[in-house]
């Protein structure tokens, strides 16, 4: 039994689970300011290309984001 | 022209020399000799010729390492698990308080499993004041997963230590090895000293079986459950196990490169004895003159210093014990139960044994005293001697 | 530097179990990415020792060691000559500690760590209190505020710690908010480019231990620095700067009346006032320190 841990994506399981509302992200009105991913305490908003997209496995719906999002570009939606 | 000291100095690097040194100094000496990476420590008596011999190494460049001059032992011990969390040898030294605050660290090297070696001067504990010698700082320090030796010469300290790093990191295990504070810790005594290239030779550089590494990133010390926590302590206790054999090798391979023979316990006429006496340190030693005198008046008895605390060689001791009649003693005392030393030895006993606590705050133990510790002894009696000559 | 110059790649994983809208991830993410993957980080026993998830996997992608609640500091200098006893040097360190850690328990190896100029990096993120053990007062938390040692409110000021590392000369000394993410980022970047031990000190207003909705976390922790309660600048070789010029500050209400620690001090006019007076005049002192070392 070795005394080190690995990392790995999930070792809290999937967080997912935890959510009561999940944040929905209205990419008309997004204009990728990257604020929703630089705040989000879960690493669960990532970057593509142009935009931003919302990893609900692991996002535990804080509404952090959709309170930042200067644009009104995220709502925050009863599961 | 090379100077006196220099000329000394080049000597001990090409042939091996033999040098008149305190206890202290074997210790900063084979830590040098061990080629330590890094060496945290503070000052404390009677351990401090220990910190200061080690800077000047290290000043001078005779030492290739990092000294750290910590503000606590405490720090020591957690910058010494730093240290050797990412792969580096390192070393440090201490007695009494200072071994005493650094409790909580001693636990963590254990459960991360890191070979860190350290000198512990014995020494009494507070209060009152008293910085002579008592076993009780280092057996207060029994639980936590260090391996435990106690020496009763220099020559022992030296080779000890240098046995210990190999141990150590054979077996993934931190070890701590105990000199007597004065006694030893400022007592001249002659060393061997061995050629560096044998001890190189002795103790390669072992990659750690775990450690930090950006290339290979790992969490030492996460949460567990149960379900790990358990395997992870038993881990310790199962290579505490594997370091039993290990340190048998380790001394046969040792008698092999430097000539000195070292068992975990030193026996001295115990074969055809009908008492023995169990001890560890420089009562250990001086028992041996109690011996010879019993032997004069027809008392046939041996002794048995017990060098290795932990992992605790119970099979030894149970055949040493074999039909003798067996007497104990301890220079530390567990309050409410008596000796540390022969409640373990009784342990592992199915007869009754005789058990002094002596030496108390440095109380002198002459041979006279142990002698006559033997021939009272009735096999029942736990006695505390509160006088040089009682 | 824009935000979008802030590196992708996350060190902190997804599916940790810090609770929802925890300021300590958001900090990490940004001071993991300022340092890069080659960095050793050592934690102390805090929330951010508890998230990391459960042997044998760990939230987090750079070597990390756990350790003993008051060593974070000692246990950094044991790395930094580890490292440097085998040649590398392009290891970053860094010890990561709360303010628990950091102003009361850590503070001796702290000090010893500072004065013999290890080569590291210590980030205290500061959400005012014993957060992991259930918000109990640290000698961070400010003053009146509620927590469950202090239930009628604390009685004394808060120490102030980065004046205790800038007495300690070392190169460099930072105050940052998790809701200003690129001073933050610009200000770890800044002090892994410096020998010797530097010092940043990070806003983390923790929802249910200042007892705010945890969508607001950023919210309130903007609010700190636009009321003056929290201040950010820099201390480079002594010398003082201030990063966020508040030129007109919100009243201080604004802020504490997000949080329900405050609520019994919030209906006291006069302890408002205190605060208030605290706050300028700790405004005052930061402009006078500036115009003193420069």
């Amino acid at each position: 039994m070795i005394p080190l841990s690995k990392p790995k994506k999930g070792a809290s399981g999937k967080t997912g689970m935890w959510r009561t509302e999940k944040p929905v992200l209205d990419k008309e009105r997004c204009t990728n300011c990257l604020l929703c991913w630089v705040f989000c305490p879960e690493s669960a908003i990532y970057r593509t290309e142009d935009k931003v997209e919302i990893d609900y496995e692991y996002c535990k719906g804080c509404g952090v984001c959709a309170n930042e999002c200067a644009r009104g570009a995220i709502k925050m939606e009863e599961e | 022209m090379l100077g006196r000291e220099e000329i000394e100095r080049k000597k001990i690097k090409e042939e091996g020399t033999t040098v008149i040194e305190t206890g202290n100094h074997a210790v900063s000496l084979a830590a040098k000799f061990a080629r330590a990476d890094v060496v945290a420590a503070y000052p404390i008596t009677p351990q401090t010729q220990i910190v200061e011999e080690i800077a000047k190494f290290v000043e001078n460049g005779e030492m290739n390492a990092k000294f750290i001059r910590v503000e606590s032992e405490h720090s020591a011990m957690a910058a010494c698990i730093g240290a050797s969390a990412t792969g580096a040898r390192a070393f440090t030294a201490t007695s009494s308080q200072g071994l005493l605050l650094m409790h909580e660290m001693l636990f963590a090297a254990g459960g991360y499993r890191l070979p860190i070696v350290m000198a512990n001067v014995n020494r009494s504990l507070f209060p009152p004041w008293n910085i002579l010698v008592e076993h009780s700082d280092s057996l207060a320090q029994r639980d936590t997963g260090w391996i435990q030796f106690y020496c009763a010469s220099n020559q022992e300290v030296f080779d000890t230590t240098i046995q210990a790093f190999k141990i150590a990191e054979e077996v993934n295990l931190p070890a701590m090895v105990n000199l007597e504070g004065f006694i030893m810790s400022h007592t001249h005594m002659p060393i061997e000293l061995p050629m560096q290239d044998a001890v190189d030779r002795f103790l390669p550089r072992r990659e750690h079986l775990w450690k930090l590494d950006v290339d290979n990133p790992g969490t030492f010390g996460s949460m567990s459950n149960p379900e790990y926590y358990v395997l992870m302590r038993k881990g310790i206790e199962d290579a505490m196990k594997e370091a039993r054999t290990k340190i048998l090798d380790v001394n046969t391979e040792f008698e092999r490169e430097f000539g000195r023979k070292y068992e975990p316990i030193e026996c001295y006429k115990c074969e055809d004895a009908e008492t023995v006496i169990f001890a560890m340190g420089t009562i250990g030693k001086e028992s041996k003159r109690a011996v010879d005198e019993l032997r004069n008046e027809g008392v046939k008895a041996g002794v048995a210093r017990i060098r290795l605390f932990r992992p605790f060689p119970e099979e030894s001791i149970k055949s040493i014990a074999e039909g003798k009649k067996i007497i104990i003693f301890d220079r530390d005392c567990s309050f409410g139960k008596g000796g540390v030393l022969s409640t373990e030895i009784r342990s592992v006993l199915d007869k009754p044994a005789s058990s002094y606590v002596v030496g108390i705050g440095g109380l002198d133990v002459p041979y006279t005293t142990i002698k006559k510790c033997v021939e009272r002894a009735n096999g029942q009696k736990d006695e505390w001697i509160t006088e040089v000559h009682p | 530097m824009k935000m979008e110059d802030i590196p992708k790649e996350e060190l902190v994983l997804s599916g940790h179990s810090a609770c929802q809208g925890c300021p300590l991830t958001t900090a990490m993410r940004t001071v993991l990415k300022a340092l890069g993957k080659r960095t050793i980080m050592a934690i102390p026993a805090c929330c951010s020792a508890v998230i990391q998830g459960m042997y044998p996997n760990s939230g987090v992608n750079i070597p990390l060691l756990n350790v003993p609640f008051e060593t974070t500091a000692a246990v950094c200098s044991g790395i930094e000559a580890g490292l440097a006893t085998q040649g590398i040097d392009d290891v970053n360190v860094l010890g990561w500690a709360g303010d628990g850690g950091t102003y009361d328990i850590g503070i001796q190896a702290l000090s010893g760590a500072a004065e013999r100029g290890a080569n590291f990096l210590y980030v205290c993120y500061n959400n005012e209190m014993y957060s992991n053990t259930g918000v109990q007062r640290s000698g961070a938390t400010p003053k009146h505020a509620w927590t469950t040692t202090t239930w009628k409110g604390k009685e004394e000021e808060r120490k102030d710690m980065p004046s205790i590392m800038v007495a300690h000369n070392i190169p460099y000394v930072a105050t940052a908010s998790i809701s200003h993410p690129i001073d933050l980022y610009e200000k770890v970047t800044k002090a892994k480019s410096i020998k010797g031990t530097k010092y940043i000190e990070i806003l983390a207003p923790c929802p249910p231990g200042w007892r705010f909705d945890y969508s607001k976390t950023i919210e309130v922790a903007k609010l700190a620095v636009q009321t003056r309660a929290w201040n950010l600048y820099e201390v480079e070789n002594g010398k003082y700067r201030i990063n966020a010029t508040i030129r007109r500050p919100k009243p201080i209400e604004d802020y504490l009346k997000l949080q329900q620690r405050f609520k019994d001090a919030v209906k006291d006019t006069e302890k408002v006032r205190e605060m208030q007076a605290n706050v300028d005049a700790r405004w005052q002192w930061l402009e006078k320190m500036v115009e003193i070392t420069n």
